[in-house]
């Protein structure tokens, strides 16, 4: 959805292979991708890919969306191939914690060391009415120190990179003039392909001359609008989206995404701790927001169990499917609310989805009266009447207590009932 | 109407991309708000033209379809809306269209994932042409009283306990589509009602933003307070903020930003819409707030308190009640009757040997699935289909049997004869087909039923084989199934051979077959050519097999053999050969066939 950063290798190559068609032929990076497989087969395969691996001095760090490598001490620099690979391998595998997010290491870039002098900032950014080319001759692991020194280009929406003066705009920045040429054709082209290969943003720091004179990208971030996938489909052949960093998924949170990879509806369930004492079941993308809000905005985020939201109108298997996943985790230390809430539904059919989950619920008797577990219902929309005497019934019939309200009480008022119920226990 | 105001109770809409639904829903809308005209002029759907049907109260309006835009602009220069139903794949070139066209002023976009360039080059556009884009990823808006987009505010008793049939004094934008519906709910219950609700979209680049609109809601002298419900990411509620700032928004202003929570999570979260990830610190719902708060908007402590600090608001302003006008009932649709149980109607036809309601077809109560797993065959399928029975493979055989014997019978015969000359005079393959088939009857083909019916019932009635012949002379009927052209006891029917053999061979008892072959021995007596054919043979042995194969009752044969089933047996097999003496003649692209005048005796 959205936004979504790739692999920096996949960056490289993706650019290198397609600035020439934009008018900059001068870009040729050498870049491979190090994986478990790489050093199961002792690099054979990608030493036959990449030849120049055994010739040249090498740059290998992480290439997994981590920020600020450099300060995790994983960049190795100006080593052969054999240090690379003894690198490779001693870090591959390994749990890293990056600002409080541990992770394994899966995935390592490898490239060629490119001396160099200066270091640049080169990036272009999104916005509303523009895209914004941002540059400063002063880049590298310390950039934001100089963020005076940047120089802003816009490029207006409906306007083309080419009748702007690229050259012209990098002004008063030190350079020989054959090297501000360069640049800013560089630039001119790199705009054309962010807007041709759907890109919302690039960064390339540092950006450097090597001492060949050629402009290099050391280091690249781009991110794609995965929502422009159907026009790019060609363009970004094979491409594939990495995970965010150290997210580890739950089983059930995997088997939720599972579920919502095969319907058209909507299905999502994160585990913040699953110690928690108040665990959601809650329909819609906005009002999920909203309920998780106000437990934390309550006071009780460290005792939420879960995030989560059903939307789209599952049928009544799906909901089943989904509420059975959201009890069991509920029921199985120390949950004591659970919270069925949901705004007005435009069209999704109240009682059908409330069916999927009273199945649910019935089945989970004896684990909600163990946990001694309390419920809240609150919901409006299509059959919401039907759905909450549905609700009222199955209450006494379980032995559960259970309070059920309408579209008449606020939609997080059974929040604020859950907790101060939770607090008396 | 005034610039500021987007929708009025004349305003006129397209619907592009016919979606039958919600346009039903915004007529529904119209007539509780006692319109006098329907808001929807027109479809717009690439390829297509006519009218589409829709129900305005109790009658029924017809609604123009036009194949583009143009067009439809040119026929309806009063409309100035467009509600665009385009995937994501084509909004963009007809949104783009909308934007361009003089008479369209805003442009509502429903569908969710247009790419990020597309909608900002659809913005500069708008502003270009000083037009509103509302959405993209969002179910539109609605105007209390006056105008509804597509589906928003949900179902008609929704609408009606929100009272959005009439307007409020309260103007509401969010980004979310889905809790408009909710928040229309809460400010229904704490105000006067919502005068104006609009849903911007979850997109990092919505269309409009919530500033611009609550500008529009400042300038409207209708509003007197304005809700807005903001959300993590983006920076939309710091523009919101700087107008506040420079006095642009004096109104009160009741706002939360949703997703407080984000810190409860470990790294970037996407929540539900594409906009709603936060990047920078200011963008995180507890900096908008906070800042929402310093700058003079009313901001509650948390969406629990939200419903308090409107209602309090609202009282504040100390507005005059309004006298609320009497909603027209709306018919309920027979759809929605049937499901609730409240009404009932006697039903036209009956079926009782397939349906197709479930997720595969059945034949009598067997599953195709079933049917090709357990390799049933086509005599299989024509006992389910016509007697409604599992018969023995013998039967099914049997039956089988007999289509591939009457298949064909040469193209001299007349009904080969007549689908001949029919494809020779450039019909179709159905035409030609039914050509040949209508010459079946009593003297071509259809004998089997008559045969089986008197050989049933002389040897029902214990009828001795001459009493049989006498008795159909004195009535003065030829014995159907007996005699042919060409055939005799010396030049016997191999066909019909088969068929004996076959039966004597399989049947659990054939005594209707020994009846018709003394009737045989006793009719030879009199010529040589009057020998049980084909017809009669068939005719006889489906009377044995229903007779003897023990799925029938007495009265269920007789039934059968009244029915006419058995020459349906012949016009299924013929279809055969007829069909392909009609594909012949075209293989061979044989000219229109004249028959020859010195083969007529003109008198």
């Amino acid at each position: 959805m959205s936004r979504k950063k790739i692999r920096e290798h996949d960056a490289k190559k993706m650019l290198s292979t397609n600035l020439g068609r934009y008018g900059y032929a001068d870009l040729q990076l050498e870049v491979a991708l190090a994986d478990a497989g790489s050093v199961e087969d002792n690099f054979q395969k990608l030493i036959r890919e990449n030849p120049w691996l055994k010739t040249k001095k090498l740059v290998v760090k992480p290439d997994q969306l981590i920020g600020k490598k450099g300060k995790h001490n994983l960049v190795l620099l100006n080593a052969d191939f054999d240090g690379a690979k003894k690198f490779i391998k001693e870090n591959m595998g390994k749990t890293l914690e990056v600002q409080g997010i541990s992770g394994v290491l899966t995935h390592f870039i490898i490239e060629p060391f490119v001396e160099h002098k200066e270091e640049y900032f080169l990036a272009i950014v999104s916005k509303r009415n523009e895209d914004t080319i941002l540059f400063s001759d002063k880049g590298g692991v310390d950039v934001e120190e100089h963020w005076d020194r940047l120089i802003q280009i816009p490029v207006p929406i409906d306007a083309n990179i080419s009748d702007t003066d690229v050259k012209n705009s990098l002004g008063t920045i030190s350079l020989p003039d054959d090297k501000k040429e360069k640049l800013a054709s560089f630039i001119k082209a790199l705009h054309k392909y962010f807007v041709d290969f759907g890109c919302t943003y690039i960064e390339m720091n540092p950006l450097a001359f090597s001492n060949g004179g050629q402009l290099v990208p050391l280091g690249l971030v781009t991110e794609l609008d995965d929502c422009a996938f159907f026009k790019c489909e060609s363009k970004w052949a094979g491409l594939e989206f990495p995970e965010q960093f150290g997210r580890k998924k739950y089983p059930e949170e995997e088997f939720v995404a599972e579920l919502d990879d095969k319907t058209g509806a909507s299905l999502k369930l994160t585990v913040i701790n699953p110690d928690g004492k108040i665990w959601l079941l809650v329909a819609g993308g906005g009002a999920s927001v909203i309920y998780t809000d106000t437990v934390v905005d309550l006071g009780y985020g460290k005792e939420l169990g879960n995030y989560g939201e059903y939307s789209g109108d599952p049928n009544e298997e799906e909901t089943y499917q989904y509420s059975k996943t959201v009890i069991d985790l509920a029921t199985r230390k120390n949950g004591k609310v659970l919270i069925i809430g949901g705004g007005v539904a435009n069209f999704t059919n109240v009682a059908n989805t409330f069916k999927g989950i009273i199945r649910a619920l019935r089945e989970a008797k004896a684990k909600l009266q163990k946990n001694k577990m309390q419920i809240y219902v609150r919901r409006g929309g299509p059959n919401f009447e039907e759905g909450l005497k549905m609700m009222k019934g199955l209450g006494k019939e379980l032995d559960i207590p259970m309070e059920v309200y309408g579209p008449e009480t606020h939609m997080t008022k059974i929040v604020e009932l859950a907790i101060a119920h939770m607090s008396g226990v | 109407m005034q610039t500021y105001e987007l929708f009025s109770k004349n305003t006129e809409a397209f619907i592009y991309n016919l979606k039958a639904a919600p346009i039903q829903r915004m007529l529904d809308f119209d007539f509780i708000c006692k319109r006098s005209k329907p808001s929807v002029a027109a479809v717009i759907q690439p390829g297509g033209d006519g009218y589409h049907k829709a129900f305005f109260g109790t009658s029924e309006v017809l609604i123009p379809i036009y194949s583009t835009i143009a067009k439809a602009a040119l026929a309806h220069p009063n409309a100035d809306v467009m509600v665009n139903f385009a995937s994501f794949r084509s909004a963009y070139p007809s949104s783009k269209e909308a934007l361009e066209t003089k008479t369209i002023r805003t442009v509502a976009i429903i569908a969710e994932g247009m790419p990020e360039r597309e909608v900002r080059q659809l913005v500069v556009l708008a502003q270009k042409n000083k037009k509103m884009i509302i959405g993209p990823a969002t179910v539109g808006g609605i105007t209390a009283g006056a105008f509804r987009i597509g589906n928003t505010a949900g179902t008609i008793e929704n609408i009606i306990s929100c009272k959005l049939y009439r307007p409020g004094h309260v103007g509401f934008v969010s980004k979310s589509g889905g809790l408009t519906n909710e928040m229309c709910n809460v400010i229904g219950r704490t105000t006067d009602g919502v005068y104006e609700a609009i849903a911007i979209g979850g997109d990092r680049y919505p269309g409009s933003t919530m500033l611009e609109h609550m500008l529009r809601f400042e300038q409207n002298p209708e509003i007197k307070m304005i809700v807005g419900l903001g959300e993590l990411g983006g920076d939309e509620e710091y523009a919101i903020i700087d107008a506040k700032k420079k006095n642009l928004l004096k109104k009160p202003i009741v706002m939360w930003v949703a997703g407080t929570c984000a810190k409860m999570f470990p790294g970037e979260v996407q929540f539900g819409h594409a906009g709603a990830k936060t990047g920078k610190q200011t963008e995180s719902a507890d900096a908008k707030n906070k800042a929402l708060r310093e700058s003079g908007i009313i901001v509650p402590n948390s969406f629990e308190d939200f419903d308090k600090t409107i209602a309090t608001t609202f009282q504040s302003l100390n507005l005059p009640a309004i006298n609320e006008p009497e909603v027209p009932r709306l018919p309920l649709d027979y759809d929605a009757a049937v499901k609730k149980a409240m009404i009932r109607k006697p039903t036209n036809f009956i079926s009782s040997i397939s349906d197709d309601r479930k997720d595969e077809p059945y034949y009598a109560g067997i599953p195709m699935s079933k049917l090709i797993e357990e390799d049933y065959s086509v005599g299989d399928v024509i006992s389910l289909l016509w007697f409604k029975k599992k018969l023995p493979k013998y039967a099914t055989k049997f039956i089988e049997t007999c289509i591939i014997i009457a298949a064909d019978h040469g193209p001299a015969v007349s009904g080969a004869h007549n689908a001949i000359v029919a494809a020779r005079a450039g019909k179709d393959t159905v035409s030609s087909l039914c050509s040949g088939l209508l010459t079946i009857g009593p003297r071509f083909g259809g004998a089997i039923d008559d045969a089986a019916r008197y050989f049933k019932d002389g040897c029902d009635k214990g009828m001795s084989a001459e009493q049989f012949v006498d008795d159909m002379k004195k009535k003065g009927i030829l014995i159907p199934g007996i005699g042919h052209r060409i055939k005799s006891a010396k030049n016997p029917d191999k066909r019909v051979e088969l068929l004996k053999e076959y039966a004597k061979k399989n049947f659990p008892s054939h005594k209707y077959l020994d009846y018709a072959l003394a009737v045989e021995q006793v009719t030879l007596k009199k010529a040589d050519n009057l020998i049980l054919n084909v017809d009669g043979c068939i005719g006889v042995l489906f009377v044995d097999l229903f007779d003897s194969c023990s799925e029938f009752s007495k009265e269920e044969v007789s039934e059968m053999v009244e029915l006419g089933y058995l020459n349906g047996v012949f016009v299924l097999a013929r279809s055969i050969g007829l069909m392909g003496h009609v594909f012949d003649q075209k293989r061979l692209k044989q000219p229109l066939y004249r028959h020859p005048w010195d083969d007529i005796l003109f008198l």
